[in-house]
């Protein structure tokens, strides 16, 4: 265990590994090279937190009147640009704190199929990685093993798996049930969504009860990196918080990192040498200060030599059609998290350009816990200037803490505003693309004067064509239901992108046209890795996060053994 | 119905002990234990919001001081400074009160409470922490009534959620069909 006080943010002496970020990425790194002996030290620019603050985010993230980043967003220090058609919605969904974005992620942990990693071989789409699922497979187990993942081994059209999930899957919703009824009619299988949350008591994590705000778990019932990071404190790391990573250094001929150079909240800077370096700041962060590194020996960034850091950005492309049913209340008790999907097209149908995955809603539409769904009163006015139909309306007027009545009037139009919807999201690959990526805008700076990331990202005839043949066997798995759609929200549509953030130092073979190799080794430098979801040649159909997990205990394994020499 | 403070208790669970409780008495316990009201929790102001929360809440729900004073100042701090907000504006309408009616919020009828509020501008205002005396009213005072409210199955029941979002309802109920 660490012995230094909280406020001691210097650097650690002859450390083996400086890890940058404490998201899942860093976080497993940390604890898996701490558990072989390895000196280990964590710089994360966000502050370290404590179980009470959950509930403060719970009540952050239900109220509409409080903004849900408002606990760990600094405009200075968090600023970006957004310049593509899909905006960045950076903010809304990243998390810079000691554990990462997992502060504030759903749980979603699906693994990447088969094809993903070899979508050119059989579809002659996308990239090749250059490894392939079964040499994650066994480090997929392990990551669901870490992170505690609830699921059931009844997906027909899911990847191969080893062994059962470590704890039993979340049984199916009620509105699960009405939509299995449909998809049996048309042959569409359904699966349990596998989720960190844990559906049993395991050790000091309790199981889920159900508060239905899992995003900000008060209970911890869902995993986040905080339980790595604490681990790993245990084995030996230091976790060393609000220390901003300004830029990395190398020796003279650019062969090896030596330092990474952080700035911490006394104004000071400082240097943390290390043999070995592990990048895992997230798809943003990570590239950019790749970039900001830049030298006389790498005059376009750090490990930048293919020129591809910052390019190839993907997301997850979606739909999400809404429907009533006429004659069935639908409504139902409210969960936070989506218990079912089906992977039935996620190899392409014939003349179909991409793979998609259905997710099936849990809270019906917007129901009277939809107006705790983390919209802004200011958002709900956006939404509705921007889509001004009955529906919209209907919805912002039903939220009791926008509402002009109140006693007895109180809950007057909640009734009426979605107890007979039902929902359905549809989920696309994203193609990799040279041209959308995360760059440095040199006219606008972040609190220590850097370059803040701009962020390009638009979609294609690929995405586009796959969801629209998404959205017709989502309206016939409505028809079939006998529901009525009343709404989609297309793929142009910015509120639901931007969540994941792939590709933007991509792994490869070949060091001209990739970041790093199959080990996650930049090419250019030998004693630097990136554990991140940056690295994935394609971005699949699914969460990246379990795939972020295995990969990171994949590269804590080559760190240590050439640690080992 | 009532609210009471074991119902704020249970609620609080979670959110103040950072354990789940599921309602069970030796949780509560436990939980009583863990929560103080915030010292700006003082009596005249427990009794000025539940005597706000009275008419703003429907009146099939009665949200007994206990209720009141173990939720709204015995839950965490959302953000540094809201009980501060929080009492700011409780004397804001505590001030107008007297002002306009001639005595403490508590001591108004029911329609008096509601003339009050609605001539502090607190119906109409858009919750603003930041904002004008009608909008800080809305956001600290008004809206962490309903926080409390609408994430209590006593509160959820009224607009058909008896498992709302921030109550630990147990995993089972998602997986039953509309109750009503």
């Amino acid at each position: 265990m660490s012995t230094r006080s909280p406020g001691d943010r210097r650097p650690v002496a002859d450390a083996d590994v400086c890890i940058v970020g404490s998201g899942p990425a860093g976080a497993l790194v940390a604890d898996a090279l701490a558990a072989r002996g390895r000196r280990v030290t964590v710089l994360d620019a966000g502050e370290r937190y404590s179980p009470r603050d959950r509930s403060r985010w719970a009540e952050l993230w239900l109220r509409p009147d409080f903004d849900h980043n408002d606990f760990w967003l600094d405009d200075d220090r968090d600023a970006y640009s957004s310049s593509g058609e899909i905006f960045a919605r950076l903010n809304d969904v990243r998390v810079k704190g000691v554990g990462g974005s997992s502060l504030l992620w759903n749980g979603n942990t699906p693994r990447l199929h088969e094809r993903d990693f070899e979508s050119v071989e059989r579809d002659g789409t996308g990239v090749d990685w250059p490894i392939g699922y079964d040499d994650l497979r066994p480090y997929y187990a392990a990551a669901e093993r870490e992170m505690g993942v609830s699921g059931e081994d009844d997906n027909p059209h899911g990847p191969p798996r080893e062994e059962p999930f470590p704890m039993p899957g979340f049984p199916r919703s009620y509105s699960d049930r009405l939509f299995a009824e449909a998809c049996d009619a048309l042959g569409i299988s359904m699966a349990t969504q596998p989720k960190a949350i844990a559906s049993e008591a395991d050790g000091d994590r309790p199981a889920c009860d159900g508060y239905g705000v899992c995003n900000a778990c008060p209970v911890g019932a869902k995993y986040t990196a905080e339980q790595h990071v604490h681990r790993a404190e245990e084995r030996g790391a230091t976790v060393i918080d609000r220390a901003q990573v300004l830029e990395l250094e190398h020796d003279e001929r650019g062969e090896r990192v030596t330092a990474a150079v952080y700035a911490t909240p006394d104004g000071k800077t400082h240097r943390q040498e290390a043999t070995t370096f592990v990048l895992a700041a997230g798809g943003i962060e990570t590239p950019r200060l790749l970039l900001l590194s830049d030298s006389d020996v790498y005059p376009d960034g750090m490990a930048n030599t293919s020129g591809a850091v910052g390019r190839y950005l993907m997301d997850h492309s979606e739909i999400e059609v809404h429907a009533v049913l006429e004659d069935e209340h639908t409504w139902q008790n409210n969960i936070g998290f989506v218990s079912s999907r089906s992977d039935q097209f996620y190899t392409p149908d014939e003349g179909v350009p991409g793979s998609f995955a259905l997710v099936f809603h849990n809270t019906a539409g917007p129901t009277a816990g939809g107006f705790m769904q983390s919209k802004t009163a200011v958002q709900q006015l956006r939404t509705l200037a921007g889509n001004p139909d009955a529906e919209t309306f209907e919805e912002t007027v039903s939220d009791p803490f926008n509402s002009v009545r109140l006693g007895d009037d109180l809950f007057d139009d909640v009734d009426s505003a979605g107890t007979h919807g039902v929902g359905i999201r549809a989920v696309s690959e994203v193609l990799p693309r040279a041209e959308n990526r995360v760059t440095l805008d040199e006219s606008t700076t972040d609190n220590h004067g850097r370059p803040v990331p701009d962020v390009s990202l638009q979609y294609g005839d690929h995405e586009r064509e796959t969801l629209d043949y998404a959205e017709e066997v989502v309206r016939d798995v409505m028809d079939e239901l006998g529901a009525e759609v009343t709404s989609v929200v297309d793929i142009d549509d910015s509120k639901l992108m931007g969540s994941h953030h792939i590709g933007t130092t991509r792994m490869g073979s070949d060091p001209q046209s990739s970041v790093v190799d199959a080990d996650c080794r930049t090419h250019d430098l030998d004693n630097l890795w990136v554990a991140s979801s940056s690295v994935f040649p394609t971005s699949g159909a699914v969460n990246p996060t379990l795939t972020i997990g295995a990969l990171s205990l994949r590269v804590a394994e080559h760190v240590d053994s050439v640690l080992t020499g | 119905m009532k609210l009471t403070r074991r119902d704020a208790l249970v609620a609080l669970g979670g959110l103040t002990a950072g354990v789940a409780v599921s309602g069970t008495t030796a949780s509560v316990a436990d939980v009583a234990d863990d929560t103080e009201t915030a010292a700006v929790g003082t009596e005249a102001r427990v009794d000025a919001a539940t005597a706000i929360a009275a008419v703003v809440y429907p009146s099939a729900v009665t949200a007994e001081r206990e209720f009141v004073e173990t939720f709204v100042f015995g839950r965490s701090e959302p953000r540094p400074g809201h009980f501060d907000g929080l009492a700011s504006a409780i004397d804001d309408v505590e001030q107008f009160a007297r002002a306009r009616f001639g005595g403490p919020t508590a001591s108004l009828s029911s329609r008096e409470r509601r003339r009050l509020l609605d001539d502090i501008g607190a119906y109409a205002a858009h919750a603003n922490p930041n904002g004008t005396s009608a909008e800080r009213v809305r956001h600290y005072l008004v809206n962490d009534l309903l926080y409390a409210l609408v994430t209590h199955p006593k509160g959820g029941e009224l607009f058909g959620v008896p498992n709302p979002p921030g109550y630990p309802g147990g995993t089972e109920r998602y997986q039953r069909g509309p109750t009503r």
